[in-house]
């Protein structure tokens, strides 16, 4: 399997406050990859230094063939202009847990956005590609309807929808059920289960384990900003090597 | 019980209950009746005050529709269309340049705002109308040179004095706008891989438009109020070209009115305007309004269960 990301020393600090401790990560294409860990270990940080809506303090993000808002120049990582860092943004999905949907945007209008005014797409070709999309996430019925009038599982699949609609080579998921009402966490997770089996490399950041376990190809547990456990979901969550990794799965696990 | 009406919870045993088609009988409201009366009185009493008045109404008919008047109100909706324009395109750049990461333009938007909302209006016209003053000639090489008081007459002071003065409000309505749309927006942009323009023009202003609409129609409704401002700088908009009638004819209470009307006329149709605009662009939003009337003082409040 040939890799798609690899992240390579993240470190990222708040002030004095250091979030993340270096972390070095590889995803293979295909893969779906959990990330699990105690609220306030730095899990949001980490995906968002990924796709850089943080910026690392230092390391780097590989995608593919470059490395996220650099050229590699003369030994030093040069920042990329911002329309070119986009660019690879695009690449990569991200669904956040609050949804982040375009108010004034109808659900159609939310999923063409990307295509047209980032790849170019023509409206008709960005609209029929948006109803399969719609279609396959369980929404084209409720197409013309606002946000506003969504349930959040409906605004999450739309959301997923809206991602999957730039043709990113990783899709990135933080919680993105954490913000839904207990009956509708099932509807989300069924559309990301079915990405996962059609072959979608997926970084999921999530407090399910019931999914971690079922759907994971791996799982990495973030303690205090720093990688404390990674591999088969089997191994990981019933026989965890770290005691800190034990005392975190046996809370989450009761 | 001897007490009138009743306590709803007097004792009252099962047997004794009623039917379920018992008639239901409202509470009265004499208080609204008799201040209703007492308003009605009230205007009727105005109104004749000014009926019987010394004011000739047929003056009042006679330079409703004079060619001066019409004219000047002609250069009223000019100035404000104008001033109006120039105030929202003052305010988007100014407001836009205060959410900026650059510092020394987020400083020059804020100076803005400080020297243009503090000071009064009409001295702002005043100096615009005068500005030849410090700068006898306008100079930009290979494009102007001219006489300042040839290119700054009165219209274009009034213009520049409205139009500068309602950008700085409006500045700070459009930073309020900007900021009011939710940062996950953005960030949602920003993975689509839209650019900070791409994000500014279709993600953020749209809303931020439709927030800063009902100020803006506010704007337009103060902006031709404010025009009549620009009669203190020998612009010959409809204040002043009625002041030049009464000069001569003495008729000054009626060619009052006669501006009054006409600035409710306009004032009327911008609230109508205002209306639609709203609704067209209050779509996305879920209480969207099923009221048609635009005149809101006049519709009825919202029922209330159990108000007849
Ligand atoms: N923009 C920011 N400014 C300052 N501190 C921040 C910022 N973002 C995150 N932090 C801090 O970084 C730490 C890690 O936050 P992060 O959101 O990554 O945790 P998390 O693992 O995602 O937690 P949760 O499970 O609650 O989402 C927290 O202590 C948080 O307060
Ligand atoms: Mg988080």
């Amino acid at each position: 399997m040939s890799l798609a990301v690899k992240a390579v020393g993240i470190r990222k600090s708040f002030g004095s406050h250091e979030v993340l401790k270096g972390l070095d990560l590889e995803v293979a294409y295909g893969e779906v990859l959990c990330i699990l860990g105690p609220s306030g270990s730095g899990k949001s940080t980490f995906l968002r230094c990924i796709n850089h809506l943080e910026t690392p303090n230092s390391g780097y993000v590989w995608i593919d063939g470059a490395i996220m808002g650099y050229a590699l120049h003369r030994g030093a990582l040069q920042e990329l202009p911002i329309r070119q860092l986009r660019a690879q943004q695009s690449q990569l999905g991200m669904v956040f847990q609050h949804f982040n949907l375009f108010a004034h945007r109808t659900v159609l209008g939310n999923v063409i956005e990307g295509p047209m005014v980032v790849r170019g797409l023509s409206r008709a070709k960005a609209e029929a590609r948006a109803m399969e999309l719609l279609e396959q996430v369980g929404m084209a019925g409720k197409a013309s309807s606002y946000p506003s009038q969504l349930s959040g599982g409906q605004k999450q699949r739309v959301a997923i929808a809206r991602s999957l609609a730039m043709e990113p080579r990783v899709m990135l998921f933080d919680e993105p059920t954490s913000a839904l009402d207990p009956e509708l966490v099932g509807e989300v997770l069924e559309v990301m289960r079915n990405l996962a089996r059609g072959g979608t490399t997926m970084i999921v950041v999530t407090h399910e384990i019931g999914f971690a376990r079922e759907v994971a190809d791996r799982v990495v547990v973030m303690i205090d900003g720093e990688i404390r456990e990674t591999g088969a979901p089997g191994q990981v969550l019933s026989n965890p090597g770290d005691p800190r990794v034990r005392s975190f799965l046996s809370r989450v696990l009761a | 019980m001897t007490q009138s009406p009743p306590k709803p919870t007097s004792a009252l045993s099962l047997p004794d209950l009623p039917g379920p088609d018992t008639p239901i009988r409202r509470l009265r409201h004499p208080g609204r009746w008799l201040s209703g009366i007492a308003v009605i009185l009230l205007l009727a009493m105005i109104g004749r005050a000014f009926a019987v008045g010394q004011i000739q109404w047929p003056v009042v008919g006679e330079f409703l529709t004079a060619g001066v008047i019409i004219t000047g109100f002609g250069w009223t909706l000019l100035i404000s269309a104008c001033a109006l324009v120039l105030g929202v395109v003052l305010g988007f750049v100014f407001g836009i340049m205060r959410h900026s990461e650059n510092p020394i333009l987020r400083f020059a938007a804020w100076l803005y705002v400080w020297i243009f909302r503090g000071t009064p209006v009409l001295l702002q016209l005043l100096i615009w109308f005068n500005i030849a003053l410090v700068f006898p000639r306008l100079y930009i090489p290979g494009l102007v040179d001219e006489r300042m008081v040839d290119v700054v007459t009165p219209f274009v002071a009034a213009v520049l004095g409205l139009g500068v003065n309602e950008g700085s409000y409006l500045t700070e309505v459009v930073r309020g706008g900007i900021g009011s749309v939710d940062r996950g927006q953005k960030e949602a942009a920003h993975t689509l891989g839209m650019t900070p323009g791409q994000t500014m023009r279709r993600i953020i202003l749209p809303q931020t438009l439709r927030l800063i609409l009902p100020v803006l129609g506010n704007s337009a409704i103060g902006m031709l109020k404010f025009s009549s401002l620009a009669a203190t700088i020998a612009m010959g908009e409809m204040l002043n070209a009625a002041q030049r009638i009464y000069f001569i004819n003495g008729a000054v209470i009626e060619l009052l009115f006669v501006c009054a009307v006409w600035y409710l006329a306009g004032t009327t149709v911008l609230s109508i305007g205002q209306y639609y605009l709203e609704r067209y662009f209050g779509r996305d939003t879920a209480a969207t309004t099923r009221d048609r009337r635009w005149f809101k003082g006049w519709a009825r409040r919202p029922a209330v269960e159990g108000e007849v």
